[in-house]
């Protein structure tokens, strides 16, 4: 069952378009991996997702995204709530100098959800497979975590808020091997609850933890398919240039 | 994969290749001796192919070696994946194939000196065109050529009758004459290993299709026990 459908998506930065004619549809509670060199469009893409891009003057989008059917770049689509049902894990983990505690806290205190709060954020810190290392902790500072830890903690953030669909703008960049196993393991622990979408430029990640990948070339959608098809028999000639290396 | 990576890539694919190919060299020899000495009835030459198939077993461990390696260091995917999978595939049919021409050299240790229970003419045939279409094999696997491929398993065809031929006739022979069993059980042992031979090449065709095209299908759905209720 499609979670978000997007239909001839045309993106524009100012006169530049960095988006033609994108169309896909993203499986609910799958991983969905989008590949592609430096400038493809892909974290453009994503950034879509959530009207990320709203931020950035001069930006337009052109044509349809729908969560759940409903069209989210529609005049009357609350952006805070999509925001809240969609949301952003950064390629380096950011941190308020805050507490743990209070860094989890915080979304939900912005969105009124304060009952039971120690409860919420235990829970969000369980389900970013972090509880264990930090429930001694939760009044230091996170700045004090591992770089590993932080991002686990940015994603227990994302989760604290009760998001539908998760996006990851290449979450394991700043991550050594270890921390980013950790990540991955807990990516497929989350997408028995939750929609990833996840940016990576590793594509043994995309191999490893995505079910479906979509390839940007030049900012288009040069082929979308099953993750194993992707990497074993890809059907467009981009594809499998460009994931064997012979181009990118 | 960076342009470095590929380079290193390529080179050591290339490496693999250039080991498949004496492989394939090395087995061709074996089946083309196992032959003579069926033939002369040189049991010197049968132990020699007997003992040239452990350096066969050894250089195909050398390859799945390298394979692996390759899948480990450099991450293949897509053509590049199923080249790799296809080769350790086919180092594994190369190696049986190579059993099969030992085993033929065992008999002619065994046969001793009994006579040939009749003149050789379908085995050898059977050896010609189970040796081209080994090389057609390899060929169509260096060129990823999958028409070339598929006209292999025709070939094979044409190994299963004439085994075919072979059998009918042997076991006429052994019916009428019931003390040239132990004879012809022996080269019917022949033929068995020859037409598996077949077969194994078939594979090693499936396997460059499957690498070519990414498609796995058997080429070949009957087998030499249909042929002979035919």
């Amino acid at each position: 069952m499609s979670k978000i459908r997007v239909r001839q998506l045309d993106f524009y930065y100012g006169p530049s378009q960095a988006l033609r004619q994108i169309s896909m549809s993203i499986a609910e509670r799958e991983i969905t991996a989008l590949i592609g060199p430096s400038g493809c469009g892909k974290s453009t893409f994503l950034r879509c997702l959530n009207r990320m891009n709203d931020t950035i003057a001069g930006t337009r989008a052109v044509g349809q995204i729908t969560l759940d059917g409903a069209d989210i770049y529609a005049t009357d689509f609350d952006v805070t709530e999509l925001r809240r049902r969609v949301g952003l894990v950064f390629q380096k983990p950011n941190p308020f100098p805050q507490s743990i505690f209070n860094n989890v806290a915080f979304g939900p205190r912005v969105l009124g959800l304060t009952h039971a709060l120690a409860d919420r954020v235990e829970q969000s810190l369980r389900g970013a497979a972090l509880w264990e290392e930090v429930k001694g902790h939760l009044r230091d500072s996170a700045l004090n975590l591992s770089l590993g830890q932080q991002q686990r903690l940015c994603i227990a953030r994302v989760l604290a808020v009760e998001p539908e669909v998760i996006l990851m703008d290449e979450p394991c960049s700043a991550l050594d091997p270890v921390a980013t196993l950790k990540i991955e393991e807990l990516m497929r622990e989350l997408k028995r609850q939750y929609t990833i979408i996840i940016v990576t430029h590793n594509m043994q990640q995309a191999a490893r933890v995505s079910d479906r990948t979509g390839l940007f070339w030049l900012g288009e959608l040069v082929e979308f398919d099953r993750t194993t098809h992707i990497f074993t028999r890809p059907t467009h000639a981009t594809t499998e240039n460009y994931i064997t290396g012979r181009f990118g | 994969m960076p342009a470095s990576i590929r380079s290193i890539f390529d080179r050591e694919l290339s490496r693999i290749r250039d080991n498949l190919l004496r492989m394939g060299s090395l087995v061709d020899t074996a089946i083309d001796r196992a032959l003579t000495a069926l033939g002369d009835r040189d049991v010197a030459l049968a132990r020699e192919v007997i003992e040239g198939d452990a350096v066969i077993n050894d250089l195909r461990f050398t390859i799945e070696e390298e394979c692996l390696t390759l899948m480990a260091t450099q991450q293949p995917t897509a053509s590049d994946l199923r080249t790799v999978v296809a080769a350790m595939n086919i180092v594994n049919d190369m190696e049986r194939i190579a059993d099969h021409a030992a085993g033929i050299a065992k008999t002619v240790i065994r046969m001793g000196d009994l006579p040939l229970l009749k003149p050789l003419v379908d085995l050898p045939r059977m050896a010609r065109v189970a040796r081209e279409m080994l090389k057609k094999s390899l060929d169509a696997f260096l060129a990823h050529d999958v028409e070339a491929a598929r006209a292999i398993a025709a070939q094979d065809d044409e190994v299963d009758h004439l085994y075919k031929t072979v059998f009918d006739e042997l076991l006429g022979i052994m019916a009428r004459d019931p003390s040239t069993i132990t004879r012809g059980t022996y080269l019917l042992w022949c033929g068995h290993n020859l037409e598996r031979i077949g077969d194994r090449v078939t594979n090693i065709a499936e396997r460059v299709i499957f690498m070519t095209t990414g498609t796995m299908k058997e080429l070949n759905t009957t087998n030499v026990a249909d042929t002979r209720r035919v």
